[in-house]
């Protein structure tokens, strides 16, 4: 192989964005919509789907409001009461928070690391799809008044044959396996993103924190994911085959289920709220006019918060009647996860007081953020108290500490996220005086609604009744929550409504309408296909902000000149820890094949749900067909390794 | 082969450079080791079952005693035997020897259908089912579990067999075959691990 | 239902504990609020250049000591909360003294069966209204015949699950004397909203009064309705329920006994009255949709011969 040395002309050819853009591009019309396998395609189509069950969802907690606001309510029987707190549990948790992220990260991640695509852009397209058949199927047998009604951690024996003889909780298994699925392929693409694809330079502590978020969260799912998904095998092998896992009569037990499922349900909450966070790391600084305060305390409490999460699971199970020894084991690790936590909260906050702060409608959700993470957070503490647990436990104000952490760690830094990134994604700029509304409206709602849960748990109103009744103490609180839970929603409308309105005829965004730091400012708004006529050469954490800070030792990346690649779909392979380029990786183009692979398995797991035979066979068939045709070799693979003047 | 200073205005030496990689820097081979790392936490937490389940039985565990070791031994050698194949055959195609694969991937081949009609023999001999008791649901289970794995591997080697015969491998491109035998060795290595908690465990405790 | 204050050893060290968290919590929370509303209002010199829009970008000073003072001032109070956590689990994890009494409480789908044990096997069962006597300490057993459910009364005692196939040992006291409501704090089906039940914790002779009568079986029905009431108990409702000195023996349902010494019926879902108690005899799922006892749909004439029955089982 010969070897040029830099500077040689055959390697400075100006970038031509029509043959980018070409090469690049989704074809056009349906087939090309079915078969696209862009990053920013699959980011926007998560965006809108996990948007869209975030509102089913909170539908369906406005009619429990309403079933709740006064004693003795007869909106709904017990058993559709049990079916709606299931489903929003299950639909937040499994269909909202968690792809919500996926869609921030899988648009911006290459944008931010200097590539042209995901590691595998097949993969990303699976997994969106597979995500979309698991939430069909999540709901499918709600019409028929069989959706899963014991609660979204779903306990046996309740859960069992014996006593939930329907389908409902098969949904329940099988549908959380199938979601499983989809979160682990997306964490696979994530990891090996990271690990490959970054731009020469963007070494490690150079990292947007989003991608410290979403990666430790990707490695948190690797591990935690199996472990619900064979929880719901088991009962589902319980349920229909009479294995004997969770019947105490004969050998099984319980509390087995519960250790599997908050296995995996701890390290989830976690990853669920670490990459939001890094949302605000990444966003919030550029609303301060400068960067992170402790940028690398915060990416190691990340990691800690990570690593601590899946060491504190039995802090579920508090009242199971486990040994002491093992209670003040967890309780102190349910302590000691919250110090990381308090690294993050000071860092945002010495960023805001170090910095000039600029009230934007994103600024005001990280900053309102801040306030429910503590809040959130404070009441965790509370919780980790075992004796004190014991009384907490299973009342309204868990409901309460698991609101301000999801909605407060969650849902307020991806709306701000949303006006952070709006203009990048569509090329236009939402409006701002209807985004404060939208703020203040949804941030008093929000406390109105959650506040007064700390007040009806710490007098005793347990979770997960249907009704109550009056002289118990709970009537003003109760109350009160379900008006704040509506003015909430009010809240939320505006910010629907500040979407549709800008996406029509909102005005039009500059490449960097907040001056920001990061790389994907550096393109246009909306990016092209191919994201970067060239990849970047990275110097320092703040590309854009280079020469402007007081710091004379940074280095200048180099953004309009650099590696070209337009020999097909290509992009940068790169070393783990310091980005220096060691490979050229060819990508797909469109393909039919993730498509059809996620139908193969909604056969699959249709035709197990339904006991249909021939449709779960035929699903198992098409899927193998499927994974066949998708991993067999095809040409470009033969030309050769190496090209000499390949740039 | 690249530059050694990225933070001035010097840019990176990127010629010559492999184009699609092969070995360790594909995108493939790290995806496969996270797949791998899934899919190890799974059978960590079927194990882990086992040991907790025994833990809190009241009764002898396990309950129908310590399981004959005779075909389960030789069916870990012939696992390890398939192994040593695959790995020999994949040492073939990193030197350019066509057929040396295509034995290896063979022989490998069959040695796993022979493990999974032997593993379906040493289930039918045993005195509980799938649904006895727990015991029983979890060693159907965590075997059948694995034998699925085998399963998908034997598609994995015969797939790999038809790419080669199909002169889809050469010395600088078979990362498939790379990707396909590091699954086959970790389908083992789970076999090792299963082998070891039902039938050697029982071997640690008092007689 | 609030236990912000406790009445027993076994719940008062954890309200002490929780007052400190909430003041702990409240602080920290004002704390934050006051740091964040300062670092967004505080006066800030303006920096020469464009500041329409967004400022300039600066770097002043590192704030890193923001991060090491406040979560340094975090530890330390996590530590101090670590020890006295620790030392409260250690005081409510068991009795001070050996318990005087013991009582096995099992959950069924939606109600509580009380069983006592005495000296020389001299024992009775009842159900949703468990008598202690005050200051003593008494050990529970839980357990489930069903699901999981969980026992909670929250001025005496914090919650402990109640699983199938295994025996969860718990304790409470009461200091003072009076009714003492518990709820069962785990989703145990459609009827999780509905099973409540009484701690009554009365004088040491109130107690043994309690007690002693208990063991005893009711007094033969008086009136001819009464009578006429057992026979069609006996029929319709000895399948699933039981009543001490009769023929009536199902274990299904609630024992009934002294059913009319009780407060509620349901498990708090009603009062014991005559008109409740009729309701409940003819219809059960109409007052609570779910639970085991199908609607009987007696004769009106039945109905009342049932209800003055049952009257009698003081």
């Amino acid at each position: 192989m010969s070897d040029q040395t830099a500077g040689s002309p055959a390697e400075f050819r100006a970038p031509d964005s029509a043959v980018l853009d070409g090469i690049w591009r989704t074809q056009p019309g349906v087939i090309g919509w079915l078969c696209s396998v862009d990053h920013k395609e699959m980011g926007k189509r998560y965006f809108v789907t996990a948007f869209a069950f975030l509102l089913i969802g909170g539908i369906e907690a406005l009619v429990i409001r309403v079933q709740l606001a006064r004693p003795n309510v007869g909106l709904i029987t017990p058993h559709q009461y049990n079916q709606l707190f299931t489903m929003h549990g299950m639909t937040m948790i499994y269909l909202y928070a968690l792809p919500m992220l996926s869609g921030f990260s899988n648009y911006l991640w290459p944008l931010m690391l200097g590539a042209r695509d995901m590691a595998f852009p097949r993969l990303n397209a699976v997994s969106y799809w597979i995500y979309l058949f698991a939430g069909i199927f999540m709901y499918s047998t709600w019409p028929m008044g069989q959706a899963p009604s014991a609660g979204w951690f779903n306990y046996v024996p309740l859960s069992g044959r014996d006593y939930s003889p329907g389908v409902d909780i098969d949904v329940f298994t099988l549908g959380v396996t199938f979601i499983g699925i989809s979160t682990t392929v997306g964490s696979v693409n994530f990891i090996v993103t990271l690990l490959r694809t970054r731009a020469p330079g963007m070494s490690v502590n150079r990292l947007p924190i989003i991608v410290w978020g979403t990666m430790t969260a990707s490695v948190a799912n690797i591990f935690a994911v199996p472990a619900v998904s064979l929880a719901c095998i088991m009962l589902w092998l319980d349920r229909q085959v009479g294995t004997h896992f969770f019947d105490s009569t004969n050998g099984g037990s319980p509390l087995l289920w519960q250790h599997l499922f908050w296995m995996f349900g701890h390290p989830w909450v976690y990853a669920v709220v670490l990459p939001a966070m890094g949302i605000v790391s990444d966003a919030l600084p550029t609303f301060c006019r400068r960067p992170l305060v402790g940028y690398t305390a915060v990416a190691l409490a990340t990691v800690a918060t990570m690593v601590l999460g899946f060491g504190v699971w039995l802090h579920h199970m508090f009242a199971t009647g486990l040994p002491v020894l093992a209670l003040s084991f967890f309780s102190a690790a349910s302590f000691v996860i919250a110090i990381p936590s308090a690294v993050s909260v000071f860092a945002w906050i010495a960023t805001i007081w170090t910095g000039r702060p600029v009230f934007t409608t994103a600024f005001w959700y990280f900053t309102g953020f801040i306030m429910l993470f503590v809040i959130g957070g404070v009441s965790g503490v509370m919780t980790a108290a075992v004796s004190y647990d014991w009384q907490l436990n299973d009342t309204y104000f868990i409901v309460a500490h698991l609101h301000y952490v999801l909605l407060g760690i969650n849902v307020f830094p991806v709306i701000g996220g949303i006006y952070f990134w709006f203009p990048k994604v569509t090329g236009k700029l939402m409006n701002e005086p209807l985004g404060k509304w939208s703020f203040w409206i949804s941030f008093i709602g929000f406390n109105l609604g959650f506040f007064p849960m700390h007040i009806s748990g710490l007098l005793g109103m347990p979770r997960r009744i249907y009704t109550y009744s009056t002289g118990m103490g709970w009537d003003t609180a109760n109350l009160v929550t379900s008006i704040g839970a509506f003015v909430f929603a009010i809240g939320i409308l505006l910010t629907v409504v500040n979407l549709l309105r800008s996406l029509a005829v909102g005005p039009r965004a500059s490449a960097n309408p907040w001056d920001a730091a990061t790389l994907e400012w550096s393109v246009a708004s909306p990016p092209p296909p191919y994201n970067f006529k060239v990849i970047p050469v990275l110097a320092s954490r703040h590309p854009l902000w280079e020469g402007r800070l007081d710091d004379e030792n940074s280095g200048r990346s180099l953004l309009e000149s650099g590696i070209l690649l337009d020999h097909g779909r290509e992009t940068l392979a790169t070393s783990v820890l310091d980005a220096e380029p060691d490979a050229v990786l060819q990508m797909p183009a469109d393909s039919p094949w993730p498509l059809l692979l996620a139908l193969a398995l909604a056969a699959l797991f249709f035709g197990m749900l339904f006991h249909v035979v021939w449709l779960g066979a035929g699903g198992l068939a098409a899927l193998v067909i499927s994974m066949a045709g998708w991993l067999w070799p095809d040409q470009r693979e033969q030309r050769p390794t190496r090209s000499p003047a390949h740039v | 082969m690249s530059d050694s200073s990225l933070s001035g205005r010097t840019f990176p030496r990127i010629s010559g450079l492999p184009v699609a990689p092969s070995g360790d820097r594909a995108s493939g081979w790290y995806g496969m080791l996270t797949v791998i790392a899934t899919e190890g936490a799974l059978f960590s937490y079927l194990l882990f079952t086992y040991f907790y389940l025994g833990s809190q039985s009241v009764n002898p565990w396990p309950p129908y005693g310590k399981l004959r070791l005779t075909i389960a031994a030789s069916n870990t050698a012939i696992l390890l035997a398939s192994s040593v194949a695959a790995w020999w055959g994949q040492r073939g195609i990193e030197r350019a020897d066509q057929r040396q694969l295509r034995i290896g991937l063979i022989v490998a081949l069959l040695l796993g259908a022979v493990f999974v009609g032997l593993q379906v023999v040493e289930w039918s001999n045993k005195p509980f089912t799938l649904s006895s008791d727990a015991y029983g649901s979890l060693y159907f289970t965590v075997t059948g579990f694995h034998i699925a794995h085998v399963v998908v591997g034997l598609v994995i080697l015969a797939l790999l067999l038809v790419w080669s015969f199909l002169g889809y491998f050469s010395q600088e491109r078979h990362l498939r075959v790379t990707i396909g035998i590091v699954y086959w060795h970790f389908v083992d290595a789970v076999w090792l691990c299963v082998f070891t908690t039902f039938y050697l465990t029982p071997y640690l405790g008092t007689p | 239902m609030s236990y912000l204050t406790t009445n027993g050893p076994a719940a008062d060290a954890a309200a002490r504990l929780g007052w400190g968290l909430i003041a702990l919590s409240s602080a920290v929370i004002v704390i934050i609020f006051g740091l964040l509303l300062s670092a967004l209002f505080r006066r800030r010199p303006i920096p020469p250049g464009d500041v329409e829009t967004l400022g300039a970008i600066g770097r002043k000073g590192t704030g890193l000591s923001f991060i090491y003072v406040g979560t340094g001032f975090s530890t330390l109070m996590l530590f101090v909360f670590v020890v006295w956590s620790l030392q409260a689990l250690g005081t409510v994890a068991g009795p001070p003294e050996s318990p005087g009494l013991t009582v096995q409480v099992t959950g069924h789908q939606y109600w509580w069966e009380v069983r006592y044990i005495g000296a020389g096997g001299r024992g009775f069962l009842t159900a949703n209204e468990i008598h202690i006597p005050v200051g003593t300490p008494v050990r529970v057993e839980l357990s489930s015949a069903d699901v999981i459910h969980s026992f909670w009364v929250p001025k005496l005692v914090g919650k402990m699950q109640m699983i199938p196939g295994q025996t969860n040992v718990t304790w409470m006291q009461a200091d003072t004397a009076g009714d003492y409501r518990g709820e069962c704090t785990q989703l145990c089906g459609l009827q999780h909203a509905h099973m409540a039940m009484v701690v009554i914790a009365e004088p040491a002779a109130a107690f043994t009064a309690w007690w002693n009568r208990q063991l005893m079986p009711p007094a033969s029905a008086g009136t001819q309705l009464a009578a006429d009431g057992q026979r069609i108990f006996q029929v319709r409702c000895a399948s699933c329920h039981a009543v001490l000195g009769t023929d009536a023996g199902g274990l299904v349902g609630p024992n009934l006994s002294h059913l009319a010494g009780r407060q509620t019926l349901g498990a708090d879902t009603i009062p014991n009255d005559p008109d409740h108690l009729a309701h409940w005899v003819n219809n059960a799922q109409d007052v609570k949709p779910g639970n085991a006892m199908p609607a009987i749909e007696l004769e009106p004439s039945d109905q009342s011969a049932v209800v003055a029955y049952l009257e009698t089982l003081e």
